[in-house]
C-alpha cells in the first residue's frame, strides 16, 4: 500500500471541492473493494475523502411515485428495506445474492456500483493489464478467461463489471443523481457503465471529480413477476458467471412488458431491448422465451475457458423468464 | 466407578481459549524490539535476477534492512543442510541462496522495517530487473517427457502380479478411461508466519506455523548452524495446515535470517497470494483400465499415474497403492511417473496420494460395474480383499462390510434405481453415488513425558502438534482414563521443542503414535507410584504387583478388594514427594510387521443436478467409516465431517489455475479459489461401526484425520453420472461440464 492522506467531508460541497481539488484523490465508503485494491496496490489513491459521514444515508419516497436510495445507505439496508422489499424485491434479490452478510452491512449502494473488475490478471500486478495499466496489454484474452465478457468487449479488455446490484438497477432503469464542480446531473443506469473499447480504464461516466448522490428507482418495480438468476461456482459467495434479472409486466398470460438484464457477460450490466420488445403482446410460455433468448446472444463471442456461458446464458434466460412469468413448462 | 475417559463425547479442552482469542497463533506472539518483514516474491517462473535495486526502498524512514541473495549471511550450502523431516529426494529449495529463479512467485528479498505497513510499502519499491528464460509450467505438453524418479517419497510401484496385459484383453467388462485433477492449495484459514524472538547471545526462540516444531529446530539449527540449545522452537495452536505445515516454509528461513543478522526479533507472515507460492496437491492425470469377468469379478486393473512435481526435488504420493488395498485381483500392473515443471515441489495435502488414487479408482469402478450390470455396491463386496496385496499381508482389521450395511441403510440405498437420469424433481435431476476408500493407520515411535504434583494435577507433553485436530483433547483424556483423573486435573502440552520427541503431525498418525507414547507414560507413572508406595513397610499396597491394581477417582486401590486404597495427593505428600515425573518412548510392536494396517470408508451421496444450468447441489451424505477405536465422537466426528466438506470442494471447485503465459497460479485469492461454503453442506450424517484391532497399536485407534474425504469426490462424481448420464472425469465438476 502507498502512503495517503486522509480526510473527512462533512458535507456534499466540501467533499466534492477535495475531489475535485486535490491531485489523486479517491472518495472512500464501506471500503470493501477500494481499500482491498489498495493493499495489493492496484489502485494508488494519494488522497481518501471519508463520505461516510455525509447526509446520503436515507431512502425517501420521490414525487413520481419511486423510491430515492442514499448513496452511503448500505447494501444490507437497501435489501431489507420495507419498501424495497415490497415493491422492488428484485433488487432485494439482486443484492442479497452477492457477497457476505458481513460484506453487505458494510458495502454502500454507490460504491456498489464503482466496484472494480475481478479479474484475476487486474489484482496481480505482475501481469499485464489495460484496465489497471492502460497500454499493457491483457493478458486474459489468451489466458484464463473462464469469468471473462462474451458480449460487448474489445481487443483491449475483455473483462465484467462484477456486481450484482447493477444488473437488478439496469432492468430496473434506474437513475443515477451525480455532483461534481459543475453542478448536479442525471445519468441513467444504461450509460453509466461503459464498454471497455480502447479506453478500459475507465469504467463508468462518472467523471473523476463527481461523486454518486443517490439512486432513483422509477415507480415501476415488476414485483408480481420478477426473479433473479444467479449462476456461479458455489452457492454463495462467489460472482456470477451469467446472471439474469427479469421483470415482466403481465395481463393474465400476456406480457404487456418486459425487461431482461444480464450479469458476468459483459464490462456492464446488458441490456437488449429489441430483443425484450419480441415479448409484448405475447403468452409467456418456453417457446415464446427462446428466440428473446438466442437474441441476447446472438452476436455473444466466448473465448478459450468461457464460451459455455453463451449457452448458459441462453438457458438462463429462458429459466428466469419463466421463473418470472411462474410457469413451468 | 471408574472414571470413564476414552470414548466420551468431551469437548475440545482448547475450545474456550480458542473461540475468546486467548489461544495465540505463531504470528500474534511479539516483543518490544519487534520488527517486521515482508517478502518480496519473484514475478517470473524462470530466470535470474539481472538487477535489484533496493535504494529507494532503503531510503524509506523505518526500514531496518533489505535481505536478498546479494548481501544474505551465510548459510549452509549443503542440500543435507536444509532437508527436513519431510524432504523429497532431490535439493530442496534455498532462499535467497543465489540469483537464480526456478518458480514463480519464488522470495527473492526480505524487507524488514519498523511497522507492517512500512514494509510492506518500502517491498513494493524494490525493482527487478529480470533475464528471463522459457519456463515450462504446461502439464500436459511436458507429459511426454515424464520420468521414473530414481528414488520415490512414496511407496515405489509394487511389481506386477498375474498377467494384466491378457486378462484385460480377454477380459468381458472393459473401461479405460483417463481421470485427473488440477493443482490444489490448502489455504488454511491462518497463513503462514513466524515469530522469531532474540534472545541475546545468539539464542532465539521461534513461533512457527508448523506441524511439528521439530522439524522446524532441526532445520534452522542445520541452515543456520545453531547448537540446539540455541534454538527453540513453539507452536501451540496452528490455524489449520493440512499438510501445508508439514516442511518448514520460507517465513521461518526470513524470520530467523533477519533475527539472526539485526539481533532483533522478526515477524514475517505471508500473504494470501503468498499462499499460493509453495507445496500443494499436484496435478496428476491417471490412465486406469480395468477387466471384469461376465459374472463381475475384477480381472484386470492397469493403473498409471503422472503427477506433477518440481525442477529440485522428486516429490511423489502414494496414488496407485489403491487398487492392491480396496480389491481382490489377480493381475495387476502398476506405474508412477512423475512430470517437472518450473513449479514449486508439491506438498502432501490430506490424504496425499489417497484422495488422488482412489479418485480414479473408485470412478472407474463404477463405471465397470455399469458395464457389467452389477449395482455398484453389490460389485464391490463381490470384489472384496481380505488382504493388501501389494504387500501379501492380511490387514489388521477391516470393517468394511459393516460400513456398508450401516451406510447403505442409512441412505436408503436399496430403493435405488441403477438407471441414469431416472429420478427428478423439477429441473433437478438426481442422483446416488458411492465410493469406498482406505487410509494408513500406521504407528510411529514416540516419546512423552508424566509429572503428577502433590495437588493431584498431571502434565503429559510430547512435542507433537494440534492442527486443528483435537489433540490436546484426546491426550487428556487418555491421561486422565489412564490415571483415573478428572480432565480438569489433566493438561497436555505439545508444540514446544524442548518437549520429548515426536514425529510430525500427519499421516493420521498422531492418536496412534503420540497416543501409544502417553499410555505408555502413564503406565510407567503409575508402576512408579506404586514403588512409591511400597517405601513404606506398613503399605498394604507392598507385595502386589502393578497388574493388581487400578487407578480410579483419584486413587491408587486394589483391584480384588477397592476398599484398600490410596488418593494420589496422599501418596505423594506422605513421601514428602512435590512431584513423580516419569519419560517414557514408545514404539510399534514388532507384531504389526506382519499385517497391513489400514482405516476403511464408504460414503454414500446425494446431488442434484439442474438440468439446463448444471448446478450441483450435494443434498446428502452418509460417511461410514472403520477407524479403530473412537477415542473422542464428537472431535472424530469433527474430522469426517471436515473431510466430506473439502471432499465437495475436492470435487466440485477447488483449482488453482495455472497461466503458462506468466507460469503463476493466477486465481490466488480466496474470492476466485473456490472452497466450499456454507451454503455449499446439506445433510452430513458420519456413522462409525465398532472395529476392534489388537495389533494396530495400544489403543487399538486408527487416526481419523484422513480417512473422511478420501472417498466423497468419487462418491460425487459417481452420483452426477447417476444423475445426468454423463461421466466426468476431470476435476473440478463445475457447471459447463455438465449442462
Ligand atoms: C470477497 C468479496 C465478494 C463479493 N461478492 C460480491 C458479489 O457476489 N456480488 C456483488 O455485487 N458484489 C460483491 N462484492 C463487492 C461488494 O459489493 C463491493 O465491494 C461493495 O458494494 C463496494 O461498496 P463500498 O461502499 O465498500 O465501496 P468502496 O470500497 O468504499 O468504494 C468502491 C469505489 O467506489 C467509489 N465510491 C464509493 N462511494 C462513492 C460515491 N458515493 N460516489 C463516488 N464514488 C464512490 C470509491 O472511490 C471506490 O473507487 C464482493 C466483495 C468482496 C470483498
Ligand atoms: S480483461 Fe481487462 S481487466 Fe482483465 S487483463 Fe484484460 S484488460 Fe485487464
Amino acid at each position: 500500500m502507498k502512503p495517503f492522506t486522509y480526510t473527512r467531508a462533512d458535507d456534499i460541497t466540501s467533499a466534492v471541492s477535495e475531489v475535485s481539488q486535490q491531485e489523486g484523490a479517491k472518495v472512500i465508503a464501506g471500503g470493501t473493494n477500494l481499500l482491498d485494491l489498495m493493499k495489493i496496490d492496484v489502485m494508488q489513491p494519494r488522497h481518501l475523502i471519508d463520505i461516510t459521514r455525509l447526509a446520503l444515508n436515507t431512502i425517501e419516497e420521490t414525487a413520481q411515485g419511486g423510491l430515492l436510495l442514499g448513496a452511503l445507505v448500505t447494501n444490507a439496508d437497501t435489501a431489507y428495506h420495507e419498501q424495497v422489499e415490497q415493491r422492488y424485491p428484485l433488487l432485494s434479490h439482486a443484492i442479497l445474492a452477492g457477497a457476505t452478510a458481513q460484506l453487505r452491512n458494510k458495502a454502500t449502494d454507490g460504491g456498489n456500483l464503482l466496484q472494480r473488475t475481478r479479474c484475476y490478471y487486474f489484482y496481480d500486478t505482475h501481469t499485464a493489464c489495460n484496465k489497471r495499466e492502460p497500454g499493457t496489454g491483457c493478458s486474459a484474452i489468451h489466458g484464463y478467461n473462464r469469468i471473462h465478457a462474451i458480449l460487448g468487449h474489445s481487443e483491449h479488455c475483455i473483462a465484467t463489471h462484477p456486481s450484482d446490484m447493477a444488473v437488478a438497477l439496469a432492468a430496473l432503469e434506474a437513475r443515477i443523481h451525480v455532483t461534481g464542480p459543475r453542478g448536479e446531473r442525471t445519468i441513467p443506469i444504461a450509460d453509466f457503465h461503459r464498454l471497455p473499447g480502447d479506453t478500459p480504464e475507465k469504467d463508468t461516466n462518472l467523471a473523476d471529480d463527481e461523486i454518486i448522490t443517490s439512486i432513483e428507482l422509477p415507480s415501476k418495480g415488476f414485483a408480481q413477476h420478477y426473479t433473479y438468476l444467479k449462476n456461479r461456482d458455489r452457492a454463495s459467495y462467489a460472482f456470477a458467471l451469467v446472471s439474469v434479472a427479469a421483470g415482466l409486466d403481465m395481463e393474465g398470460d400476456t406480457i404487456q412488458e418486459a425487461r431482461i438484464a444480464l450479469g458476468g457477460v459483459a464490462h456492464k450490466p446488458w441490456r437488449n431491448p429489441e430483443a425484450e420488445a419480441l415479448l409484448i403482446g405475447k403468452r409467456a410460455s418456453r417457446e415464446n422465451f427462446q428466440p428473446v433468448a438466442d437474441a441476447y446472444v446472438q452476436k455473444a463471442k466466448g473465448f478459450e475457458h468461457n464460451s459455455f456461458k453463451i449457452e448458459l446464458a441462453c438457458r438462463s434466460i429462458v429459466r428466469a423468464l419463466m421463473q418470472a412469468a411462474k410457469i413451468d413448462q | 466407578m471408574v472414571t470413564k475417559q476414552i470414548g466420551k463425547p468431551q469437548n475440545r479442552v482448547d475450545g474456550r481459549d480458542k473461540v475468546t482469542g486467548r489461544a495465540r497463533y505463531a504470528a500474534e506472539f511479539s516483543a518490544t524490539d519487534l520488527a517486521y518483514g515482508v517478502v518480496v516474491s519473484s514475478a517470473i517462473a524462470k530466470g535470474k535476477i539481472k538487477e535489484m535495486d533496493t535504494s529507494e526502498a532503503l531510503r524509506v524512514e523505518g526500514v531496518l534492512d533489505i535481505f536478498t541473495s546479494e548481501n544474505r549471511p551465510k548459510l549452509a550450502s549443503y542440500d543435507s543442510s536444509f532437508q527436513d523431516e519431510d524432504a523429497p529426494p532431490g535439493s530442496p529449495f534455498r532462499p535467497l541462496f543465489n540469483r537464480d529463479i526456478l518458480f514463480n512467485m519464488q522470495p527473492i528479498a526480505l524487507v524488514v522495517a519498523e511497522t507492517y505497513e512500512l514494509a510492506r510499502y518500502a517491498a513494493s519499491l524494490v525493482k527487478v530487473e529480470y533475464e528471463t528464460e522459457e519456463h515450462v509450467t504446461n502439464f500436459e505438453a511436458e507429459r511426454t517427457n515424464a520420468y521414473e524418479p530414481e528414488e520415490y517419497k512414496s511407496t515405489p510401484p509394487p511389481d506386477p502380479w498375474g498377467k494384466p496385459e491378457t486378462a484385460l484383453k480377454e477380459a468381458e467388462h472393459r473401461i479405460s478411461e483417463v481421470y485427473s485433477h488440477p493443482s490444489q492449495h490448502h489455504n488454511p484459514m491462518e497463513m503462514h508466519a513466524s515469530t522469531a524472538i532474540w534472545e541475546g547471545d545468539g539464542r532465539i526462540t521461534v513461533y512457527d506455523k508448523i506441524q511439528g516444531v521439530l522439524n522446524s529446530q532441526e532445520y534452522i539449527m542445520g541452515v543456520f548452524g545453531l547448537a540446539k540449545e540455541d534454538v527453540r522452537v513453539l507452536s501451540p495452536f496452528v490455524g489449520g495446515a493440512f499438510g501445508s505445515g508439514l516442511r518448514p516454509q520460507y517465513q521461518l528461513f526470513m524470520a530467523v535470517m533477519a533475527t539472526l543478522e539485526l539481533k532483533r526479533s522478526v515477524r514475517v507472515v505471508l500473504t494470501r497470494p503468498q499462499m499460493f507460492s509453495f507445496g500443494h496437491r499436484p496435478k496428476t492425470v491417471q490412465q486406469l483400465s480395468l477387466g471384469a469377468s461376465a459374472d463381475g469379478t475384477l480381472e484386470a486393473v492397469v493403473h498409471h499415474a503422472f503427477a506433477e512435481t518440481s525442477r529440485f526435488e522428486d516429490y511423489s504420493e502414494d496414488v496407485i497403492i489403491w487398487p492392491g488395498v480396496l480389491y481382490k485381483c489377480e493381475n495387476v500392473k502398476l506405474s508412477h511417473k512423475l512430470v517437472g515443471l518450473d513449479v514449486y515441489t508439491p506438498l502432501d495435502m490430506r490424504a496425499p496420494g489417497g484422495t488422488t488414487g482412489i479418485f480414479a479408482l473408485e470412478c472407474a469402478i463404477d463405471e465397470l460395474s455399469y458395464k457389467v450390470g452389477m449395482d455398484p455396491v453389490e460389485f464391490r463386496l463381490k470384489n472384496y480383499s481380505v488382504k493388501d496385496q501389494n504387500v501379501n499381508k492380511p490387514f489388521s482389521s477391516k470393517e468394511l462390510q459393516e460400513c456398508y450395511r450401516q451406510g447403505a441403510e442409512l441412505f436408503g440405498w436399496k430403493n435405488r434405481n441403477p438407471q441414469p437420469r431416472s429420478m427428478r424433481e423439477g429441473h433437478n435431476l438426481i442422483g446416488w453415488g458411492v465410493a469406498n476408500g482406505a487410509w494408513e493407520a500406521t504407528q510411529k515411535p514416540s516419546g512423552a513425558k508424566a509429572v503428577l504434583t502433590k495437588e493431584g494435577k498431571l502434565t503429559v507433553s510430547s512435542a507433537t502438534a494440534d492442527i486443528g485436530t483435537g489433540t490436546y483433547t484426546i491426550m487428556s483424556q487418555i491421561a486422565a482414563e489412564c490415571m483415573g483423573l478428572p480432565i480438569e486435573n489433566v493438561e497436555f502440552k505439545l508444540g514446544d521443542s524442548s518437549l520429548p520427541q515426536s514425529p510430525l503431525e500427519g499421516g493420521s498418525w498422531t492418536a496412534s503414535t503420540v497416543g501409544s507414547a502417553v499410555k505408555l507414560v502413564c503406565e510407567k507413572l503409575g508402576e512408579k507410584l506404586l514403588e512409591l508406595a511400597q517405601e513404606s513397610d506398613d503399605s498394604p499396597f507392598k507385595e502386589v504387583s502393578i497388574e493388581e491394581v487400578e487407578f480410579t477417582d483419584g486413587q491408587m486401590r486394589l483391584k480384588e478388594d477397592t476398599s484398600v486404597a490410596i488418593p494420589l495427593t496422599q501418596l505423594l505428600k506422605e513421601n514428602q514427594k512435590d512431584s513423580v515425573q516419569v519419560e517414557a518412548e514408545s514404539k510399534p510392536a514388532d507384531e504389526q510387521e506382519n499385517y497391513s494396517p489400514y482405516s476403511h470408508s464408504v460414503v454414500f451421496v446425494e446431488v442434484n443436478v439442474d438440468e439446463d444450468l448444471g448446478t450441483i447441489k450435494v443434498t446428502r451424505v452418509v460417511s461410514a467409516v472403520a477407524g479403530g477405536r473412537i477415542l473422542n465422537p464428537k472431535t472424530a466426528w469433527s474430522q469426517i465431517l471436515g473431510g466430506v466438506v473439502w471432499g465437495i470442494g475436492m470435487a466440485l471447485e477447488e483449482y488453482s489455475v495455472m497461466d503458462h503465459q506468466y507460469g503463476r497460479f493466477i486465481n490466488h485469492d480466496l474470492a476466485e479459489y473456490h472452497v466450499p461454503v456454507n451454503a455449499d453442506v446439506h445433510d452430513v450424517e458420519v456413522i462409525f461401526v465398532d472395529e476392534e484391532d489388537q495389533i494396530v497399536n495400544p489403543l487399538g485407534v486408527k487416526g481419523l484425520g484422513e480417512i473422511g474425504i478420501v472417498s466423497v469426490a468419487p462418491a460425487i462424481a459417481n452420483a452426477v453420472y447417476h444423475a445426468t448420464g454423463k461421466r466426468v472425469r476431470d476435476l473440478p465438476i463445475t457447471l459447463d461440464k455438465v449442462m
